[in-house]
């Protein structure tokens, strides 16, 4: 089954999923939890006819150490999960950036803490970009904003884990997974000069054995040289910014959102043009590493910055720390599962510019 | 030109096959579509909707907040989605099944019996086609041909006998919906 | 001159930091000369797991890597599917296997990896400094349990290989010891059958070891394989609990 160059209606969850399959993945292990089980539903028949390996794992754990181990053999994997899921799945990547494992994380965020709701949240923002594992580590998050951004980006993801040996995430949110929209699936090319895997596990045939691991405790300066050279690759992965900026150049409103709620601050943003508000939107789509220069340049300009997440008000840590001007910036959040509509946070524009 | 419907009732009305065929007929006409569905932990019963936005241009907000349309197929589902209401919106009201007063005065009610009718045709469960099949006929935001397409480029082998009568459905929507304007 | 005794290819020159008296370096040196002999080497991957085997990758003469605590058969389960003709095991402890990771040992069984799993069973938790572990006889004293395991609140010692055996996707199981010559040897047979069933495509088959803690047993090294011999075999019963490689078509 080839669905690419055709024109099709799919939902946010499948799309992902075929999107990896294109970007050759050949590994799936997953775990049922809602609002993303179309992913593991529809690897569960797709990754065998493309001739790769799925499973439904026992647990989540045990479902991102499966990924750890088909990265070891150099193929590409893929797991995703939803917010109380990713949490669990935390071992597996604070372990798979001390191994220096490529593999890409879904995570189709729900409402919480704890079981929260099944509705589409914004609140793993802190847990996605700041750590989430324990360890000094850091790790490229991808937040698209539309189905077809999403194809797009998990193709990104596999080309940022391969390129820096490091696992990825696409951080999106249960609306984009379950929402319908038109898309075509792209020819798959990486953009990116690959590096040879010539780390990977796979019998030391003609070759010294190697060893692939995160305990480096043989003597004090061991780790304390590892994390110096990670540091370093962190550093190059910081130069991968993705953004998108919309009437923000002489936006007097600068609003500021991911994901989901970029696409609909953007329909707000219509809202206001319309009767003559200036405002204009900044959007990240890599939250990890985050386009500070841009927002600072615009922040500086506009004479309001709002914030809008669907949390309460995380990524706007981000957004003070590159505008440097707290009063500038205010914040509008749902924390509880309901999405801002265009209409709210039009109403909350008008309010700013009184 | 950008057209918003949400489409409500409960689980086990056909209500969010009815949304995605409205997309699918908006795609055979070059449209850009999107869909959101409800989703719960409950199969069947419950509340059940699905917002639809039709458009020339991208799409910025798939989540619809102040719908200019709304198809109640049940109480569960209208009085949910009373409120938000665009001011002077149109609500296509299933009135054999909702016998309630509408609240919003400045609402535009078109009552049909759609199960009613649908019965008649042969098979209440064809309501949600008939609803559809309405909403084009009075917001043309799709045509006729397109939604008889895309709904049987979604009937699977299974259901292939169910065509015609689900064709029908479209067309006598269609047919009253055509009428209002 | 005929050499009688040399070290297995499969292991490193490194010498290993395991206590003395331990059985880890007996049983590394076992898999190593059943990876020899059957001519595996450079297609065998192993896995260790956290506890005092972690740093397993230093002595053995092959890819090997070091998984999450107790998630070694989840990774051998990717690292076989993907590489079915590789050799894969794992090689884990009791806290590793039969506590952190008991989720994951039960379900590669149960899909019948076609995996080989070495299982040591020293009924304490070495690296950490001797705590109880799910297979700490009753009554043993642990720096958890100072007056002794008290089954009461901390439960009764954890037969895995007994747990194991009611899985239908398990094949071979078999418990066996390292405390003297004639168990040595046996201990070599069951782990080298545990290999060629793999190498069968057989399915899942799982050797658990008794095995040597006298540091953390607070024992002398001979006394440890005492301790064996009268009180842990006394509960964990020696020899095959399950094998069914006979009436397994390979797969």
């Amino acid at each position: 089954m080839n669905k690419t160059g055709k024109k099709i209606f799919i939902n946010g969850n499948e799309a992902i999923a075929e999107a990896a399959i294109i970007a050759g993945c050949r590994f799936y292990a997953g775990y049922p939890i809602t609002p993303q089980n179309q992913i593991p539903e529809y690897m569960s028949w797709r990754m065998p006819e493309a001739g790769g390996v799925f499973i439904q794992a026992e647990s989540e754990l045990a479902a991102i150490n499966m990924v750890f181990g088909a990265s070891l053999t150099g193929t590409r994997a893929m797991t995703s999960s939803s917010s109380p899921g990713i949490s669990l799945k935390q071992e597996g990547i604070s372990y798979m950036a001390g191994c220096e494992l490529p593999g890409v994380i879904v995570n189709m965020q729900r409402g919480g803490p704890g079981l929260g709701n099944i509705q589409g949240s914004q609140a793993d923002y802190f847990q996605a970009t700041k750590g989430g594992g324990h360890g000094d580590y850091r790790m490229p998050v991808l937040a698209p904003s539309t189905i077809p951004e999403a194809i797009e980006h998990v193709m990104t993801a596999f080309d940022l884990a391969d390129m820096y040996r490091t696992p990825v995430m696409l951080l999106s949110d249960g609306i984009l997974g379950q929402m319908m929209e038109a898309v075509e699936f792209p020819v798959y090319k990486s953009k990116k000069k690959l590096p040879e895997k010539d780390w990977i596990l796979d019998g030391a045939k003609n070759r010294k054995p190697r060893s692939v691991f995160s305990l480096m405790m043989q003597n004090p300066t061991i780790l304390e040289k590892h994390n110096y050279k990670l540091a370093e690759k962190y550093k190059k992965m910081e130069t991968e910014v993705i953004h998108e900026t919309y009437l923000a150049e002489d936006a007097e409103i600068l609003v500021c959102a991911y994901g989901i709620m970029g696409r609909i601050c953007r329909g707000a943003i219509d809202m206001a043009r319309k009767e003559g508000v200036k405002a204009g939107l900044f959007r990240p789509v890599t939250v990890w590493p985050f386009a500070s220069e841009v927002v600072s340049k615009l922040g500086k300009k506009a004479k309001k910055v709002l914030v809008v997440e669907l949390n309460l008000g995380q990524m706007v840590e981000d957004i003070r720390l590159a505008v440097e001007d707290n009063k500038k910036i205010s914040f509008f959040g749902k924390p509880g599962g309901a999405v801002a509509t265009k209409e709210e946070i039009f109403a909350k524009i008008k309010e700013l510019i009184k | 030109m950008e057209n918003n419907v949400i489409i409500c009732g409960s689980g086990g009305q056909g209500i969010l096959l009815a949304g995605t065929v409205l997309c699918r007929a908006g795609l055979l006409e070059d449209k850009f579509v999107t869909w959101l569905p409800s989703y719960g932990a409950e199969k069947r019963g419950g509340l059940s909707y699905c917002a639809v936005v039709i458009s020339d241009k991208p799409i910025a907000s798939p989540v619809i907040g102040r719908p200019e349309v709304i198809i109640a197929l049940d109480n569960i589902g209208f009085d949910n989605y009373e409120n938000v209401l665009a001011d002077k919106g149109l609500v296509i009201l299933n009135s054999s099944l909702i016998k309630r007063e509408v609240k919003r005065k400045d609402a535009v009610v078109l009552g049909i019996e759609i199960t009613e009718i649908a019965r008649e045709l042969g098979n209440a469960r064809i309501a949600n086609m008939l609803a559809i099949g309405v909403y084009a006929g009075i917001s043309k935001s799709v045509k006729l041909e397109s939604i008889i397409a895309a709904m049987e480029g979604v009937a699977s082998e299974k259901y292939k006998e169910l065509v015609a009568v689900n064709k029908k459905a479209i067309e006598k929507g269609y047919e009253l919906g055509k009428k209002e304007k | 001159m005929k050499a009688v005794y040399t070290k297995p290819i499969s292991l490193t020159e490194t010498a290993n930091s395991y206590c003395p008296g331990c059985g880890h370096g007996l049983v590394h040196r076992l898999v190593a000369e059943v990876i020899d002999e059957l001519g595996v080497r450079e297609r065998t991957i192993g896995i260790a797991p956290v506890g005092c085997a972690v740093f397993a990758y230093d002595y053995f003469n092959f890819d090997v890597t070091e998984a999450p605590h107790g998630r070694p058969p989840a990774v051998a389960t990717a690292i076989k599917r993907c590489l079915p003709d590789r050799i894969v095991f794992t090689y884990q402890g009791d806290g590793d296997l039969a506590s952190i990771g008991t989720n994951e040992i039960i379900h590669a069984a149960n899909r019948g990896e076609n995996i080989t799993v070495i299982f040591i069973n020293n009924a304490v938790y070495g690296m950490t400094g001797g705590q109880m572990a799910p297979t700490t006889l009753e009554g043993m004293k642990t720096t958890t349990t100072t007056k002794g395991r008290d089954v009461k609140v901390a439960g009764h010692p954890l037969r895995v290989s007994e747990l194991l055996s009611s899985i239908e996707g398990a094949v071979y199981i078999e418990r066996v010891t390292v405390i003297d010559p004639a168990n040595v040897i046996k201990a070599k047979k069951a782990i080298k059958k545990a290999f060629q069933n793999q190498i069968d495509k057989k399915g899942f088959s799982f050797v658990e070891v008794l095995s040597p803690c006298p540091i953390n047993w607070g024992l002398k090294p001979l006394d440890a394989l005492k301790f064996i011999k009268e009180k842990m075999m006394e509960y964990f019963k020696l020899g095959v609990i399950k094998d069914s490689t006979n009436s397994k078509e390979s797969k």
